[in-house]
Order: C-alpha cells, then sequence, then structure tokens
C-alpha cells in the first residue's frame, strides 16, 4: 500500500517534469535532423509558463471547466496506471478525459475547432481498438488485468505478444499526435486547419493542454515498458531503454512523413488492430 | 523576466504584399535562420499569437481582417510590420485603394524597413518587439488587462469611426 501511494505521489511529480523533458528532446531532436539548431530543451517550459502570463480569454464559460475536467481525468488515469490499478480502467479514464477535449472544443462553436474535435474523435475511433486489444493480450498472458500483476510477472510477455508490441507502436503515432496521424491538432506549423482543435483555447486554457499532454505521454509510454517487465532489474533496464527507443522512433517519422488523410490513418490503424493485434490473440489463445 | 519574451509565437499576415517580404519571413523559418532556437513559433492562430508580423500595405478590402485579427490575439501582443509597404504604403502608397501603412489601422510597436526587408532584419525587429512585449506584461500586471484594451481602442478609434461613416456603417 505504501510502495503504491508513493508510486502514485511520484507519478504527480515527477510526470510534467518527464513529460515537459521529452517535448523538449523531441523539439530538440527534430531540429537537428533538419539541421536546425532549435529551441533549448526547457522551450516546452517557456511555452506554458507563456501562457499562463497572457490575458484570460474564453468564448463560453463552461470550457474552462471541460478542458480542467480532461486535465484531471487524464491525471487520474495515469495515477491508476501507477497504483497498479485496472488496465482496462485506465484505458476508459483516458477515453472520458479525451471526450472531454472534445466537448470542450465542440463548445466554443468555432468551425476550425470543431473540425478538429471532429478529426480528434475519428482518431479515437482508430487508436481504441488497439489499446483494448493489447489490455486483452495482457489478460491472456498474465491471467491479469491490473497493471500490479503486470509489472512483476515471471516472464518477459514481449515476444509472446510481438504482434500487439507492433500494433501498439503503430497506434503510439496516433496518441503522441505525430507527423502522418497529426489530424486534429499538430505540433508543428501545418495551418490548414488554423490550429485544429485547440484554435479556441487561449492562454493558460492551452497550458493545461499542454501540461494534460506531459502526463499522458508519459503514462502511454508506461505500456510500452509493460511488454519488458519480467520482475528483474534487467527486464526494467530493456522495457526503459525501449520506452527511449520508441520515444525515438516517433520523432523520426514525424519528421520522415507527411500528413495522410484520415481515412488512410483510421484503415491503417483498424487493419494494424485486426492483423496484428487479433492474430496474436489468436495464437496466445492456442499457447495458454 | 518574462516568459513571454522567451517564447513568442507569431502570426504573419500579409496585406498587399508583393509577396517579397512574405518570402522573407518565411525566410526565417528555414534551417538558414531557424527562429525555433529563440522559442518563435510560426502559429496559424492569432489566439495563440503573442507577435503580429504584417507585410504589405492595408487597402479597403483587407483593414477589416488586419483588425480582426489584432483583436483576437490575447493581451500582452505586439505588432511588427515588415517592409516599407507595411510601415508607410511603400510604392503602393497613392494607389487608390490603399490606406496606407498598418499603423492607419491597428497600433504598430516596431518598423522593420527594406524592400523587401532582409531576414536579420525582421529577426531584429521581433527581438526588438520583445522588449515592448515584456513592457506590455508588466503594464499588464498593473492595471488589468480591460483597461488596456480601452486604450487601445482610442488609438484606433478616430480613422475607424470616420471610415465606418463613410461607408455608411456596413460592418
Ligand atoms: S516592401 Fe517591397 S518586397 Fe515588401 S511587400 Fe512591399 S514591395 Fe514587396
Amino acid at each position: 500500500m505504501v510502495f503504491r501511494i508513493i508510486s502514485v505521489v511520484a507519478y504527480l511529480v515527477l510526470a510534467p517534469i518527464l513529460g515537459c523533458l521529452l517535448a523538449g528532446l523531441d523539439r530538440k531532436l527534430s531540429a537537428k535532423m533538419q539541421r536546425r539548431v532549435g529551441p533549448p530543451i526547457l522551450q516546452p517550459y517557456y511555452d506554458v509558463r507563456k501562457l499562463f502570463e497572457k490575458e484570460k480569454q474564453s468564448p463560453t464559460r463552461f470550457q474552462d471547466f471541460y478542458i480542467i475536467a480532461y486535465l484531471v481525468f487524464l491525471i487520474g488515469a495515469g495515477a491508476i496506471f501507477f497504483a497498479g490499478g485496472d488496465l482496462l480502467l485506465v484505458i476508459f479514464t483516458e477515453t472520458i478525459g479525451s471526450a472531454f477535449l472534445i466537448i470542450a472544443a465542440y463548445s466554443s462553436n468555432s468551425p476550425y475547432a470543431e473540425v478538429g474535435a471532429e478529426r480528434e474523435l475519428l482518431q479515437m475511433m482508430a487508436y481504441e481498438p488497439m489499446m483494448l486489444l493489447t489490455a486483452v493480450g495482457f489478460y491472456m498472458f498474465h491471467g491479469s488485468f491490473t497493471v500490479h500483476d503486470l509489472i512483476s510477472p515471471d516472464r518477459m510477455a514481449f515476444l509472446p505478444m510481438i504482434g500487439l508490441f507492433l500494433g501498439f507502436l503503430y497506434i503510439l503515432t496516433i496518441k503522441f499526435r505525430k507527423s502522418p496521424f497529426d489530424l486534429s491538432m499538430s505540433h508543428h506549423a501545418h495551418q490548414e486547419l488554423v490550429r485544429g482543435i485547440t484554435t479556441e483555447f487561449v492562454g493558460r486554457t492551452m497550458g493545461w493542454i499542454e501540461i494534460s499532454h506531459w502526463y499522458e505521454n508519459v503514462f502511454i509510454l508506461g505500456f510500452i515498458f509493460l511488454f519488458f517487465t519480467n520482475g528483474s532489474v534487467a527486464g526494467c533496464v530493456i522495457g526503459a531503454l525501449v520506452c527511449i527507443a520508441a520515444y525515438f522512433l516517433e520523432v523520426l517519422i514525424d519528421n520522415c512523413f507527411a500528413r495522410m488523410k484520415w481515412q488512410f490513418a483510421f484503415k491503417s490503424a483498424w487493419i494494424a488492430a485486426i492483423v496484428l493485434g487479433m492474430v496474436n490473440i489468436f495464437i496466445l489463445q492456442l499457447m495458454f | 523576466m518574462a516568459y513571454v519574451t522567451k517564447s513568442p509565437w507569431v502570426v504573419h499576415y500579409d496585406g498587399s504584399s508583393c509577396n517579397g517580404c512574405d518570402i522573407e519571413v518565411l525566410a526565417c523559418l528555414t534551417p538558414m535562420y531557424d527562429v525555433e532556437r529563440f522559442g518563435i513559433i510560426n502559429t496559424g492562430n492569432p489566439k495563440h499569437a503573442d507577435v503580429f508580423l504584417v507585410t504589405g500595405s492595408v487597402n479597403e478590402q483587407n483593414k477589416d481582417v488586419v483588425k480582426q485579427i489584432y483583436d483576437q490575439m490575447p493581451e500582452p501582443k505586439v505588432v511588427v510590420a515588415v517592409g516599407i509597404c507595411a510601415c508607410s504604403g511603400g510604392v503602393f502608397r497613392d494607389c487608390y485603394n490603399i490606406l496606407g501603412g498598418v499603423d492607419t489601422v491597428i497600433p504598430v510597436d516596431c518598423y522593420v524597413p527594406g524592400c523587401a526587408a532582409r531576414p536579420e532584419a525582421i529577426i531584429d525587429g521581433v527581438v526588438k518587439g520583445l522588449g515592448v512585449l515584456e513592457a506590455k506584461r508588466a503594464a499588464m500586471l498593473e492595471n488589468p488587462p480591460a483597461k488596456a484594451e480601452v486604450a487601445e481602442e482610442a488609438i484606433g478609434e478616430p480613422a475607424e469611426a470616420a471610415e465606418e461613416i463613410e461607408e455608411g456603417g456596413n460592418s
């Protein structure tokens, strides 16, 4: 119990710091890949501090409420994850959080935000099956949905679940909002939808969204970590290294691809879920 | 030091520019000049922007657009007029539909002359604008934003009002 409380508190304190550094490294790395100098590593922190300095402005009174709900549910999902809670509960709590972001965008009544919100919905529809299949795979392999059991098993889930791992890696691009699939909002200067789902979020509201992304990115990497833990130190080290490698891969993909249409994102994510995920689940079914 | 000077996000609007200055603004984003190292991001959204870069002069058609973009930006904000057209109307000054520089419609904090303005000059202009941004931020802390907005309204008002009367107030 004490260990769980410590890990939740550590998550609440360290996740934004780690998420912020990851975002900063991401931008630095992207800049290096484009042969630029790039911003300082702490740039995302400066950005958020600046956003909190700006004037308050909101098209409706409720928007900020929805965004705070988004932040709370995302932090909650991560807290459940790091408390060793139920993996399904983590996924659904996160989904509710994302729904609040979409409602916030719709509540502004702005056409750009609405198109962004629609795309966000499509993205959710694209990645959600694979998220659930991953949880199902963990259940079939370890016989439990609770992260507490998954974090210290006796064997590594990676090889038997390699299909699910690759499928998860595929939707990771959507979850991190990286380039071929950054349909609803982009961190780059694509401007075809003004700023997509975040168009109407001004100042501190936008700051809250950035902070939520930091939290979200950290516990999504936690999913990758689960594939590699086997109760030993070596497993943890491999897990952490693969998390870093996965993040690097996402940055690389981000810089190599132009944005695709939502149809492609949707179809390919579902094909990945069906081919990689389902086939893997069948194999697990035969094995155990 | 205010964080706003460490991450100025820019929105760029092309008035009636010949596109020369726009190309130079875009050149600032290339690896050669890489303004992102100052935390500058070219955003398409006025609601996220701190710096308003205007190229080209203002004409009858786009004066409302310029004004609207300016009004949508949250405080503190600065306007940088890029190119001699944006400063004073430049070679287009005497055209029948040109009002003149950007300062005929909105208050401008920084003028970057040149035809076309060089990327170095544009970056210099934005960095100068950051000083203004910090001063505005300090002023904002002292008196509430609503007050600051009223003051700006007053600057733009007389010309605006006159235009509207001429047009029969069809806005
Ligand atoms: S200042 Fe020169 S280059 Fe710039 S918009 Fe005017 S005419 Fe074109």
